[in-house]
């Protein structure tokens, strides 16, 4: 067969054709060229951050609040992880059957659990810090729109023992309250994250970065000793019981260091179950509540006066007939006494040998003694609600406040200061600034208030206080000299003086070489006593008979001849 | 040159197979240090919430109650104490 010939292949096509493909084919293949250069070579990071978000995970990696542990280790405080149990409400369509279910593992009520579940939000709690075991119940329900959430708990195995000193943390695991709060950012831990591949199982399969490192919250070792601050606890509130006081504190310190050994207020709360807590029961009464002190205010008084050499401890002073007019007004005593020794005003407890020392004073310098000792300010630990006091200057002193001050009236203080003011007394004339937590070191040289020969005299009065013949012959402990003075102030209210009081005691022991300071304040004992001696003196006297006991302190006073053990014994306590 | 070729391909080929081989050694073996560092941290809890416990068992509440009642103990009186002095 032979084909015609076909005058339309015959014609030559013009070569710019051909080029011209083929110049948009190179175009084209430079196009892909330069976009895939683009996206492989320039752009890549974006490429290769959108492909690791869709297998990339951030885990947040939680960091625990730190422990609060006594002075021997034990634990006061302690957080551990517990679940929260939210829901998505629009998810959640859960069968009546499934509610009344997961109402009975969550303890609550089933129709409230339906009135959060028909909420319009996006998201609620169903119920927070609840146990992990029953968490992993519910989980097992396999309910939909219900989630779960990692969160603490804190735990204060010591209860309602140490409240006030510990204080609490909030649902958040903030600090609210006491040592949490003082000491929160110390406490406080800082999550981290770390970023990692999980394969389609949801197992992690390599670790790609850290994003931040956790920080453990760090432990706060305190001062305290669990067992004094339990001694502390049971004593006062079998007083508090048998006198029938509206409330009461107790401060144990270590008059070598400066610590703080035991701290109780009562009434008191439980931390591990603050629901349906009083203002009451919240009050660190010991830090924030100042009082009268009364009497125990007479031995700064007397030590002035001996520091000045203005008397010496047998100077006889004339409070007959107990009455003592100044200006307009009277000042009494609550016995009359004749003719008494310095030593014997302090014993005795007498208002007029006190204010009649005081009014040879300059009111500066008894201003600046009480100054010097604390009053009238904050202590500065950091607790929260310190309060300070009051110590008016005393350019605006009149006598016959000058002379009332010198028993303690007319000043308000804290209990915890009163404690600290002792220190001068316990200590040789110097104060150690107080510490809650354990100290590591030597504690800093004290800051002198009065000479050592009138601390030496004082320890000698106040313990003529405690033996017969003294205002708290019960503040006595068996084995042991102990010293110290009794308070009993008549309260103030609306600006005036009522029939309600405070009772007070603050001591030390052995005198022979003091280890601890207790301070003990009951407020408005009922029960018919109402003075220092015997209302606060017998509690002064148990918690420091257990505390030395439990300490290992040596008695200074054995009652039989000391029977001495002359075995070698290892020195370990 | 073809023979250079062929053992060359067969390096890349081996090296590619060791890559996914060692790769997904790595991987299991990553699973495994999570899961160990999944079971501290749940030791860790455990041990929090043992030493909770035992602070609770531990209150002196508690070991006064039980020494007065269940021991009869007491507190020795001060003339039943001897004092060894090192």
């Amino acid at each position: 067969m032979k084909l015609s010939r076909s005058p339309l292949l015959e014609e030559r096509l013009p070569a710019w054709r051909a080029n011209f493909i083929l110049g948009l084919l190179l175009v084209g293949f430079a196009v892909l060229v330069g976009r895939s250069f683009y996206l492989q070579g320039i752009n890549k990071d974006f490429l290769i951050g959108q492909g690791e978000s869709r297998y990339e995970r951030v885990l947040e990696i939680s960091a625990t609040r730190g422990r609060i542990l006594d002075r021997h280790g034990d634990v006061l405080a302690m957080s551990t992880p517990v679940k929260a149990v939210w829901a998505i409400p629009e998810d959640a369509k859960l069968a009546p059957a499934q509610v009344r279910q997961l109402a009975a593992l969550l303890d609550t009520d089933p129709r409230e659990l339906t009135r959060k579940l028909a909420s319009a939000r996006d998201f609620v709690y169903l119920k927070r810090q609840i146990a992990p075991d029953v968490a992993t119940q519910i989980a097992s329900l396999k309910l939909p729109g219900v989630h779960f959430k990692n969160e603490f708990r804190r735990y204060y195995p010591s209860g309602e023992v140490a409240a006030h000193m510990l204080g609490f943390t909030g649902v958040d695991d903030a600090g609210q309250e006491g040592i949490e709060l003082a000491m929160n950012s110390q406490l406080t831990g800082k999550p981290g994250g770390r970023r990692v591949i999980k394969d389609r199982r949801g197992q992690i399969v390599e670790d790609v970065e850290s994003i931040r490192a956790p920080q453990e919250g760090k432990d706060t070792v305190l001062a305290l000793d669990a067992k004094l601050q339990y001694l502390a606890y049971v004593q006062l509130k079998q007083a508090i019981t048998q006198h029938k006081a509206k409330a009461g504190g107790i401060v144990v310190l270590d008059a070598k260091s400066g610590e703080v050994l035991a701290l109780v207020n009562l009434p008191t709360y439980n931390p591990n179950n603050r629901t349906r807590l009083s203002g009451a029961q919240l009050r660190n009464r010991a830090f924030t509540d100042t009082f009268e002190p009364g009497s125990t205010f007479k031995s700064f008084t007397v030590a002035l006066a001996l520091d000045k050499g203005n008397v010496r401890f047998d100077t006889p002073i004339q409070t007959a007939p107990g009455r003592l007019t100044i200006g307009t007004a009277t000042i009494s005593d609550a016995h009359p006494h004749g003719m008494l020794s310095v030593a014997q005003v302090i014993q005795k407890s007498s208002n007029i040998g006190a204010a009649k020392m005081a009014l040879a004073l300059p009111a500066e310098e008894m201003w600046q003694m009480f100054d010097n000792l604390g009053f009238g300010q904050p202590l500065k630990l950091g607790f929260p609600g310190e309060a300070a006091g009051r110590l008016r200057p005393h350019k605006r002193w009149r006598p016959i406040e000058q002379a009332t001050m010198s028993y303690g009236h007319g000043i308000s203080v804290t209990l915890i200061q009163l404690a600290r003011a002792y220190q001068a007394f316990a200590r040789n004339g110097d104060l150690l600034p107080l510490s809650l937590t354990r100290l590591e070191t030597a504690p800093p040289v004290g800051v002198r208030v009065f000479s050592e020969q009138t601390a030496r005299e004082m320890r000698a009065m106040l313990e003529m206080a405690v033996l017969p013949g003294g205002t708290a012959p019960k503040a006595q402990v068996p084995g042991y000299r102990v010293a110290g003075k009794t308070g009993t102030a008549n309260k103030l209210e609306g600006g005036s003086y009522t029939n309600k009081y405070v009772a007070s005691f603050v001591g030390f022991a052995p005198v022979s070489d003091p280890r601890l300071i207790i301070a003990v304040m009951i407020d408005e004992p009922a029960a018919g006593k109402y003075y220092g001696g015997e209302v606060a003196a017998p509690v002064f006297s148990g918690v420091m008979a257990s505390a030395l006991r439990s300490w290992g302190v040596a008695p200074d006073a054995p009652e039989k001849p000391l029977q001495m053990a002359i075995a070698p014994v290892k020195e370990e306590m | 040159m073809a023979r250079l070729n062929l053992i060359l391909l067969a390096a890349v080929l081996f090296s590619a197979l060791a890559d996914v081989s060692i790769n997904h050694h790595a991987r299991k073996l990553v699973t495994a240090y999570e899961r160990e560092q999944e079971r501290m941290r749940a030791l860790e809890v455990e041990w929090g919430q043992l030493q909770l416990e035992q602070s609770t068992w531990a209150t002196h509440s508690r070991i006064e109650e039980i020494a007065r009642q269940r021991l009869g103990m007491h507190a020795p009186r001060p003339g039943q104490i001897v004092t060894a002095l090192p």
